[in-house]
């Protein structure tokens, strides 16, 4: 499998009043024309790691690694306007909530034709029909009028799918999806999963997927990464994810109240301290 | 008895051609001591139902009993000691300014309690927080901290009914346990009375004994746990739900 994004040793730091919080602590991993997935509880630095490859980490955080290369060129190296070529372009990112990630004074037309023109020589014409051709992509239903609307009348679900649309209309070879479905209900949840899914696949796209939904993650994914504490502590399999045998793995799914297996107690994570000492575990395939 | 009896329930927003239903002709009634949740998309109505039996909703008609009492349009000190609400967002629901013990001791003071200073020792043991906790501010606590207080303060008043509006579903899975854990103590210890929304089938599952599924503010079906479980839901919108969340 050939590999689109190779990560290694990457650090990301925060300097405070009690000196420097490493939020991610050396982790390595790599990514081909997969589905990668990358889960954990909230401050565990998945979003950072995530932020961090397109290097949106801002001062006085820190990024550092010994390299993250994007078909063998390091994008630490890139000066702030060569990263402008690669955001967007070449790696894209789907964020949380499309009611912070979209804007809201502009069509989402003029959102989604923006994001294409800023990357390819097409005319006003073009972008209009590449952009109702990306809305239809992403089963957008009359794509005229959503062209002239504005964000405030879509929902949360197409909001996303806007989103998605806008994201992959430059054509680019990563998307790193960050909770791209937390914000929606289920059963939205699986529509824009799998608009993302067929997408990404059609186009032969690596795909970086942050959740803390260990479900989710088995389910749509073909490799997992679990973070804790900044640091990956298992690799493996999405469909042999519960077959996992770190203890927060473990911890983490039995945890889930589930239908099937009613009790009176939920199981409690009991937290070990060694778990964020032991050295991270490399995610290189 | 029953605790809660919700009988043909409106519940509208605006007026004119801006008049939004959200919830019409709910019927539903929860015994003493019984869990009852209510699950459904967002904008199915659920909250607003909680909403409406606390008074957050100013327009609504039908029929409200809550502990034998029929509810008019306001609401008796009583009530409040009756029935007490926790909220989805552990962030948003306490005062950022305001200790634990202030929070606390403020609500029994209200409340017209004489021995405050025993009673917040007591609530902050009862929730698993314990005395360390009592001059934190909120932005000194977690997330699940936060959600213990927030479940402290609703027990102050030692009510009979808890309304908990999607109570987990702000935190990570692992502090979602904890919280559900103390959630089944309490009710086991204090014989409470739950009304539970949840977008969570599975956690509604846990936790109660019976549920409705909601769509566009209707009722469309009550059931009981097993047939949840059992997957053996009778109405076709019911069983969507069931097939999107396993």
């Amino acid at each position: 499998m050939s590999t689109l994004l190779d990560v290694e040793n990457l650090w990301v730091r925060f300097p405070t009043r009690n000196g420097v919080f490493d939020a991610v602590r050396g982790i390595s991993f790599t990514l081909g024309r997969e589905r990668l997935g990358i889960v954990g509880e909230s401050g565990s630095g998945k979003s950072m790691t995530g932020r961090s490859i397109l290097r949106l980490i801002r001062a006085p955080g820190v990024v550092e690694a010994d390299h993250i290369s994007l078909e063998g060129q390091d994008l630490l190296q890139l000066s702030e306007k060569e990263m402008r070529e690669v955001r967007g372009k070449r790696i894209s990112m789907v964020m949380q909530d499309p009611k912070f990630s979209l804007n809201p004074v502009m069509t989402i037309g003029d959102q989604i034709m923006e994001a294409y023109r800023l990357h390819s020589k097409a005319s006003k014409s073009e972008a209009y029909a590449k952009s109702i051709e990306m809305l239809e992509a992403v089963s957008i239903r009359d794509p005229e009028r959503v062209m002239r609307a504005y964000p405030h009348e879509m929902s949360g679900g197409m909001g996303q799918r806007i989103m998605i649309a806008m994201m992959l209309i430059p054509n680019p070879e990563i998307l790193i999806a960050d909770e791209p479905t937390s914000a929606l209900d289920v059963s939205v949840q699986r529509q824009v999963l799998d608009i993302m899914d067929k997408l990404v696949r059609e186009r032969g796209m690596g795909l970086i997927f942050i959740s803390h939904d260990l479900n989710l993650v088995a389910d749509f994914c073909d490799r997992v990464l679990i973070m804790y504490a900044g640091r990956v502590v298992e690799v493996c399999e999405a469909d042999k994810l519960h077959e996992a045998k770190h203890p927060y793995t473990r911890g983490l799914l039995n945890s889930l109240p589930r239908l099937d297996a009613p009790r009176d107690h939920l199981e409690v994570l009991q937290r070990d301290p060694a778990w964020s000492e032991a050295p991270s575990v490399s995610g290189r395939s | 008895m029953n605790m809660l009896e919700i009988k043909q329930l409106d519940v509208w927003f605006g007026h004119g051609h801006n008049r939004v239903d959200a919830v019409k002709g709910a019927e539903f009634s929860v015994p003493e001591g019984e869990s009852f949740g209510l699950v459904g998309e967002s904008g199915s109505g659920k909250s607003t139902i909680l909403r409406a039996i606390t008074g957050l909703a100013p327009e609504w008609s039908g029929g409200i009993t809550v502990n034998g009492e029929r509810l008019g349009k306001q609401r008796r000190k009583s009530f409040y000691k009756t029935v007490q609400m926790v909220f989805q967002d552990p962030y948003a629901s306490l005062h950022p300014r305001h200790s634990v013990d202030q929070v606390l001791g403020e609500t029994l003071a209200l409340h017209g309690f004489r021995d405050i200073d025993a009673r917040v020792v007591k609530l902050l043991d009862d929730v698993g927080l314990g005395q360390k906790f009592r001059f934190r501010y909120p932005h000194q606590l977690s997330g699940g901290q936060r959600q213990r207080v927030a479940i402290a303060r609703a027990l102050a008043p030692e009510p009979k009914l808890l309304l908990l509006d999607e109570p987990t579903s702000a935190l990570d899975v692992s502090v979602q346990a904890e919280i559900l854990n103390l959630l089944v103590d309490l009710r086991k210890d204090r014989g409470l009375t739950y009304l539970m929304v949840s977008h969570d089938l599975s956690v509604v599952g846990h936790m109660c004994d019976r549920l409705a599924a909601m769509r566009h503010g209707e009722i469309v079906e009550i059931m009981d746990v097993a047939a949840l479980r059992g997957m053996q839901a009778q109405h076709a919108y019911s069983q969507e739900l069931l097939q999107a969340s396993v």
